[in-house]
């Protein structure tokens, strides 16, 4: 197994490289001079060579490209063209609050899920299967860019109970998790109630039964436990995109994170601060779904073989 | 056939005609766009800005006193045409490459699995905002960022269908009838990778409309005074306080034109048996754990 672990630890390696390689020509692949991309084609010459120059454009592609790999392994991404400060900075001022939030979402996520997959999966064919399954079709339809403002409309106008935007307490994180996490929510749901059915269906589950412990016992000692993992590695593999999704989010809540950095730094032209939010962001999903292999490897024992 | 799967098939069948109505009246609306709309999507009339639903303009007007509906309608277009775009190129950059990749093997092969594995490390979204963030915004630029990422999920799916079957007897046969690759390749292997690539192609487009959609509420997309939902999602932000309807009724568009199409792709991934996408990852990943 840990042979196993270590291979998929391993793996992370070439696809950063590859994230990395990815991001460096996105402004390459650009048709045209990045300089003008970034200043307006109607700026001074001397302006453009300056910029030029601090960017290291100058040089040729190679030693470009080898100076932004040698750099960001050592966590040195640039400078912001328009603030001048280190991109490595502004990204770890941000960072955090992009974590707590996708965190808070996924909180909120299982805390709705959970408890309805498993409602769904113990009363199949019932009203509340079927509305779970509305449930989450509906949310899985529901763009965020709509959600978000839907739920300030409901929870932030007409009842009054949250603030509009912003940040800083526990009422400023919960409409915004909430949008993130209620997309998540559906897929959770016909997760869980899908993963339970099946561990439920197992002989051991009939043995238990047959052994006499009751009908409770055996879904929260044989199902759930068992149903888990699948659920657990889903969580895993969805955090990358729910980094993506905190752009949207953190856009329409004011949340100063990550999303709203990219956002703020494409609007600005600020391409070294772009290219920064996209590493780390793309780093953070291989991360995020190597760890889902891992906790899976944990999980489920059957995977270890081989 | 037992009851059950008869209901089943009827439930199913009921989820496709809903869909497909859905989505054909809003294609019907979008296509008919100039002769259906009351008012000039454009025309502005800012005395009347912000206005609620009205008998005259019952989805209310925006910021700019613009008729709602009209831009809702003319939204239609722009989604709808986009998502199509993306899709078909996507599907035939996809296929092209999948197919190759799958039937050639050898390096081919090994080079379209390395892009295809790098740019799957990230997610779609993030990369397209990244692209069209710096190509600049606009609805051409948004295609193409889209089918930048779009092709790789065909792609992967074609690659594994085709390697699968090119093993099969049925193509054993027609190489043994001295049929040519190309004859091979699309009349033999196409037919037979088709269904699996429809279900995709079907989620591909609400996929499109929803990220067309995202990249134009951020200001990425469909430029002033192009009606477009996200962009109109886009100008209703700042006024959801004064006019929330600014913001339900494109979203409603949005949402319903997307589970129409996730209720068709549902009921063809049903009907034609294919197994879910998650299905899919989810026992490759389980080969890959246990290799």
């Amino acid at each position: 197994m840990i042979r196993l672990a270590g291979r998929r630890v391993a793996a992370v390696v070439p696809t950063a490289f590859g994230v990395a390689t990815l991001v460096f020509f996105l402004l390459h692949a650009v048709p045209g001079d990045p300089v003008d991309l970034m200043l307006g084609e109607s700026a001074r010459v001397a302006d453009k060579e300056a910029l030029r120059e601090a960017l290291g454009l100058d040089r040729p592609l190679t030693q470009q490209y080898a100076a932004f790999l040698l750099g960001a392994l050592r966590g040195d991404l640039g400078q912001s063209i328009v603030t001048g400060l280190p991109v490595g900075s502004l990204l770890a001022a941000r960072f955090a609050a992009t974590v707590e939030l996708a965190l808070a979402a996924i909180g909120l996520a299982l805390l709705f899920s959970l408890p309805l997959g498993v409602a769904a999966a113990l009363r199949r064919g019932s009203w509340i299967d079927r509305a779970s399954l509305a449930f989450a079709l509906a949310v899985v339809s529901v763009p965020n860019f709509w959600l978000g403002p839907m739920l300030v409309i409901v929870f932030a106008i007409l009842l009054d109970l949250l603030p509009v935007s912003g940040s800083g307490t526990w009422a400023h994180l919960l409409l915004p998790a909430g949008t993130l996490g209620l997309a998540m929510s559906g897929m959770l749901t016909r997760m869980t109630r899908g993963s339970l059915i099946e561990a439920l269906s197992q002989d051991y589950v009939r043995t238990a039964r047959a052994k006499g412990l009751s009908y409770l016992a055996v879904v929260a000692k044989h199902g759930i436990v068992n149903a888990l993992p699948p659920v657990v590695t889903v969580i895993g593999l969805e955090f990358g995109s729910l980094l993506a999704g905190t752009v949207i989010t953190e856009t329409i809540f004011a949340w100063p994170g990550l999303g709203r950095l990219t956002i703020e730094a494409i609007n600005q032209r600020d391409y070294p601060v772009v290219q920064g939010c996209v590493l780390l962001i793309g780093i953070c999903f291989v991360v995020a779904n190597t760890l889902a292999d891992l906790l899976q490897l944990v999980l489920e024992p059957r995977m270890r073989e081989g | 056939m037992k009851s059950g799967a008869v209901g089943g098939l009827r439930l199913r069948g009921g989820r496709v005609c809903l869909g497909l109505s859905i989505l054909a009246a809003v294609a019907l609306f979008g296509a008919a766009a100039p002769l259906v709309v009351p008012r000039d999507p454009t025309e502005q009339v800012l005395a009347e800005s912000f206005r609620y639903p009205s008998a005259s303009h019952p989805m209310g007007q925006d910021n700019l006193g613009r008729d709602i509906l009209s831009r809702v309608i003319y939204g239609a277009r722009v989604s709808l045409l986009v998502g199509l775009a993306t899709v078909t190129i996507s599907l035939a950059l996809g296929l092209s490459i999948g197919m190759a990749a799958g039937y050639l093997g050898g390096w081919v092969d090994a080079l379209v699995t390395r892009a295809i594995d790098v740019l799957l490390a990230f997610p779609g979204i993030l990369l397209a905002i990244a692209l069209t963030g710096i190509l600049g915004p606009g609805l051409d630029h948004v295609v193409l960022a889209l089918c930048a990422i779009g092709w790789t999920g065909y792609a992967r799916l074609v690659r594994g269908e085709v390697m699968r079957l090119k093993e099969s007897e049925f193509v054993e046969a027609a190489q043994a009838l001295g049929l040519g690759h190309g004859r091979i390749l699309f009349g033999h292997l196409l037919p037979m990778v088709a269904g699996p690539v429809m279900v995709q192609a079907t989620f591909g487009t609400a996929g499109a409309i929803v990220a067309e959609a995202s990249l134009s509420f951020l200001g990425l997309g469909a430029q002033p005074p192009t009606p477009s939902w996200g962009a109109m999602l886009n100008d209703g932000r700042a006024f959801v306080l004064v006019a929330p309807h600014m913001t339900i009724f494109p979203g409603l568009a949005i949402m319903l034109t997307v589970l129409a199409i996730n209720l068709i792709g549902e009921g063809l991934r049903d009907v034609l048996d294919v197994r879910s996408a998650h299905d899919a990852w989810h026992k490759a990943r389980g080969k890959r754990a246990t290799r």
